[in-house]
């Protein structure tokens, strides 16, 4: 009889049936309104308000921004990025939560915060860090610039802080999902003479997929949108280092608002792709929990 | 406390968990709702204490229509299966949480509270553990702690959902004497649930044997046990054999044998009685079926021994049906228990007579 | 065979035998693990602490002690500590209302409870600052009234509460689902009133969880520069903050400067990051669900 099993609505629905949790209808009334207000005040007007300003000057300019040669060119680069670096993440993400969640090893929970801990450092400052590793009077400065290799103010710069920031999603969502799944069905196959890849493929792939695919879907959402520490290792050249962030800041700037906007709803258009694949993740992933049951 | 309840119905959706029922709990006695779960038993004990609103139906505590009474004003305690106690709480916050939540006029001084406490926890030998928090206790002690909890308020009638549901065989006994000896002491009007038909036989004055959200029937554990008043209670309450056949005349004919019955038809169909050639099942308890060796014997079924238990005081035999034996084709199974020595010479694969010394027979709802 | 021989034809091992784990790749797996962990973080991060530890200490103290650099703290810090409040309070309500109510739309308001997250910090802020300036749906309202958000330290607020919300959301809402409902009828059946119940036995049982999502919501806004830096004006000693003076050194070339700066962001990273630690680990006990 515990609420563990229900969810959603029909959870919703028990709280509300049941005496001893339902509030009086006035309290219930007043907290939905607060609730409400707060949500579109803070969350769905700002949306809103990004897409009726991209059309404030109508279609045409809408369209005129987003073929306009800058603006394709940031697009490719913030593709580029995010095609090496999601990539890398997931790999390291998988790696990581293997070793994490099927061993037991001293200073496992230490390792775990250490994966978490670009979340909590400041974007602004970890685009510094690129600065001092590979910039003109970086440790590495000297040595890149007799060999001729460009890091910063360029696209491995960009691409180095974008894997900065988005390390840990892949393998945060991984560790307590295949900790919650336990040993034992990989310990079976093991036992049935599968080699450690086809376990892994066989057996712990199929029961993470959902939470892979989530982890990537909410990797690849950042990696596009980081703005922070990009900013600070693009140097903003025009056609070349500027990823969609940062052409919509220019371009903001610039007055050019409508432009801005207009390359903003792009993103906007990736976060709500990024919110409904969430949501029917989090169904489908439900789903296989009941079926199960 | 009396409690009554009246043609109380609650459904969930498309399932119905009460149809219907009618109760009366006199003051001051020990009560078990017993049942197979999805009975209802645990929705009408939450319907009792004010957790559920009936569909219909009225709930009378001491005379009085209590059904649009608020949960926090029924004063009913609660025991809940999982205990609930509150883990950030100590033992002693935890029992005097009822006192300390009384509005101003009627709530106890802080002596008051703690002198109540304290002799509350003393009831139950918990008191050295005042300063504990719930996840430090064990399941039994815990138990312990929600009863008093609910105790602590003085409640009209103490109501306890499975109360020794979460717990392990050993405490589950030692607890069930302990509520038996704690309600001898404090006489409130109680209502605990049940599916465990040891328990609600051993503990209880009286048992409700509920059914698909029916009483099926009311009766001290006695009254339960020897005179069972359906099939469902007579298959509910311990082992039993089933004998499908007609009736003819003082006989039930099943296949080839003919029973002697008890002398009456339970539950007629459309009211009539000993009809000659009706469907009807037979019941008789382990103890009452004798097994015989003369295969020459009147009145008694041939079976096959599949399975002899020689251990403990009686031995416990296992027979199967012979072969078109049993009533229409179907096989059956048997279960005979017997003092030892009678089973001595009783070997697997054996054919024997079985001969019942009791026959209660009900109409055969399912012809 | 005799019991001697047996003996020789087996010797004790010299060493205790080593308990061998059974699944293959565990030394890969996690060598590969503290290798990338290495480059890519810890390496990187560690260069912000020598070259910050490379500066005279008293050149050190006066980079972050400057009167501009102080301001930007009292503003990143204050404006954050306020909008992770405001969160606290208005997050648990729409957490609540989530898990204890149905309402028309209530499935998209889930669903975009996590905009924040999936949102490019740049768009929120260009669209933020749109909606308060003075000719904005919100800002335009206010106007009359003689408050002005954007490009004030009211804006930075503003774009601090937004970057926040689903922090206290998703830590509340999982909690609230899984706590028992018996706790609750216990409270109800000793004849606790509806606020009663609420203070004495809810709001124990989510403090845990409500202060975790405030850390985690005040850690973000600390360090949070994209939404904030169109709306908030970046008026020297009045709407900077933190991490744009980090930006502002920059730009003039004072790397020590803008390293100093972030040091101090750095260390308190990680201070908050133990808080927070702390904070899981008391409200899964709390809670009852350890992990």
């Amino acid at each position: 009889m515990s609420a563990g099993v229900l969810h959603g609505r029909a959870l919703a629905r028990r709280f509300e049936a049941n005496p001893a949790t339902r509030e009086p209808i006035w309290m219930k009334r007043l907290i939905l309104t607060i609730a409400l207000a707060f949500f579109v005040l803070f969350l769905f007007l700002p949306l809103v308000a990004v897409f009726s300003e991209a059309l404030r000057k109508g279609w045409l300019v809408y369209l005129a921004a987003l073929v306009e040669p800058d603006a394709l060119a940031s697009i490719r680069l913030t593709v580029l990025v995010a095609v090496i670096a999601v990539p890398l993440n997931l790999v390291f993400g998988v790696i990581a939560a293997w070793a994490i969640a099927k061993f037991d090893f001293r200073g496992k929970r230490l390792l775990t915060t250490l994966i978490d801990l670009p979340f909590s450092v400041s974007p602004v400052v970890v685009g510094l860090i690129f600065l001092l590793l590979f910039g003109a009077q970086g440790w590495f400065g000297t040595w890149l610039f007799e060999h001729d290799i460009k890091i910063v103010f360029a696209v491995p710069g960009i691409v180095l802080a974008t894997v900065f920031v988005t390390f840990p999603f892949v393998a945060r969502e991984l560790i307590p999902l295949m900790e919650a799944q336990g040993r034992d069905e990989e310990e079976a196959a093991t036992v049935l003479g599968a080699s450690g890849f086809q376990t892994f493929r066989r057996v712990t792939l199929p029961s993470i997929q959902w939470g892979l695919l989530y982890g990537v879907i909410l990797c690849n959402a950042r990696a596009m949108g980081e703005f922070g520490a990009v900013s600070v290792v693009s140097g903003h050249i025009r056609g070349a280092t500027n990823t969609m962030p940062l052409h919509v800041e220019i371009l903001y700037n610039e007055y050019n608002f409508a432009a801005a906007f207009a390359v903003a709803s792009l993103l906007a258009m990736l976060a709500l792709v990024t919110l409904a694949l969430k949501t029917f993740i989090e169904w489908r992933a439900g789903r296989v929990v009941t079926v199960d049951d | 406390m009396s409690i009554q309840v009246e043609n109380i119905s609650k459904s969930f959706g498309a399932f119905a968990a009460l149809q219907g029922v009618s109760l009366d709990f006199p003051t001051g006695e020990l009560v078990a709702l017993l049942g197979p779960s999805g009975c209802g038993k645990t929705t009408l004990l939450r319907v009792i204490a004010g957790l559920e609103t009936a569909d219909a139906g009225r709930v009378i505590l001491d005379g009085e229509d209590a059904s649009d009474t608020h949960v926090r004003e029924r004063q009913v305690g609660f025991v809940f299966q999982h205990y609930a106690l509150f883990r950030h709480l100590t033992v002693f916050e935890n029992v005097a949480f009822g006192l300390r939540v009384r509005p101003r006029r009627n709530r106890p001084s802080a002596d008051e509270i703690s002198r109540r406490v304290h002799r509350l926890l003393d009831l139950v030998q918990l008191d050295p553990l005042a300063d504990r928090f719930p996840p430090q206790l064990s399941g039994g002690q815990r138990q312990r702690i929600a009863l008093v909890r609910a105790l602590a308020v003085e409640p009209r009638v103490l109501l306890l959902d499975e109360p020794f549901g979460a717990l392990d065989a050993q405490v589950r006994k030692e607890l069930r004497r302990w509520l038996r000896r704690l309600h001898d002491e404090l006489h409130v009007t109680s209502i605990f649930v049940t599916h465990d038909q040891e328990e609600a036989l051993e503990v209880a004055d009286r048992v409700v044997l509920m059914n698909r959200g029916r009483v099926e029937q009311v009766g001290t554990p006695a009254q339960i046990y020897e005179h069972p008043a359906t099939p469902f209670v007579y298959g509910f309450l311990g082992a039993v054999n089933c004998f499908r056949g007609r009736v003819e005349g003082t006989h039930v004919r099943v296949g080839e044998a003919r029973l002697p019955h008890d002398g009456q038809v339970d539950g007629q169909v459309d009211g009539q009685v000993d009809i000659e050639g009706a469907a009807v099942v037979g019941f008789a308890r382990p103890h009452d079926l004798a097994v015989v060796t003369d295969l020459a014997a009147a009145n008694g079924v041939d079976a096959i021994v599949s399975r002899v238990h020689a251990f403990g005081a009686s031995v416990r035999v296992e027979l199967d049906s012979l072969e078109g034996a049993a009533d229409r084709g179907e096989p059956a199974h048997y279960e005979v228990v017997m003092p030892r020595e009678r089973a001595v010479s009783l070997i697997d694969g054996q054919r024997v007579r079985l001969v019942p010394a009791h026959l209660r027979v009900f109409a055969d709802q399912a012809a | 065979m005799t019991a001697a021989s047996v003996a020789t034809l087996t010797p004790t091992p010299l060493l205790p035998r080593i308990a061998r784990r059974v699944l293959p790749g565990f030394g890969l797996t996690l060598g590969l693990t503290l290798v990338y962990l290495s480059l890519v973080v810890l390496i990187p991060l560690s260069a912000v602490f020598i070259k910050a530890g490379s500066l005279p200490w008293g050149e050190l103290w006066n980079i972050v002690s400057a009167p501009r650099v102080v301001a930007s703290y009292q503003l990143t810090f204050g404006a954050s500590l306020l909008a992770a409040a405001i969160n606290t309070v208005f997050g648990f309500m729409l957490a609540w209302s989530l898990v204890r109510y149905n309402f028309p739309g209530k499935r998209l308001v889930d669903a975009l409870v996590d905009l924040p997250f999936a949102l490019p910090t740049a768009v929120a802020g260009i669209a933020l600052a749109a909606l308060y300036s003075g000719n904005g749906w919100i800002g335009s309202l206010l106007a009359p009234l003689g408050l002005k958000v954007a490009f004030t330290p009211l804006g930075v607020l503003v774009a601090l509460v937004f970057i926040g919300v689903p922090f206290v959301v998703r830590t509340v809402q999982p909690v609230l689902e899984e706590l028992e409902i018996e706790l609750e009828e216990a409270a109800a059946s000793l004849g606790a009133q509806r606020g009663q119940v609420f203070r004495r036995v809810l709001l124990p049982l989510l403090l845990p969880a409500l202060m975790t999502g405030f850390a985690l919501a005040f850690a973000r806004a600390v360090g949070e520069y994209g939404s904030v830096i169109f709306i908030a004006g970046n008026i020297p000693m009045v709407s900077e903050i933190t991490p744009l003076i980090i930006i502002t050194k920059l730009e003039q070339y004072d790397f020590q400067g803008a390293t100093a700066v972030a040091g101090v962001m750095l260390i308190f990273s990680f201070a908050m990051l133990l808080v927070i630690n702390l904070l899981q680990a008391w409200s899964a006990k709390r809670t009852g669900r350890g992990r």
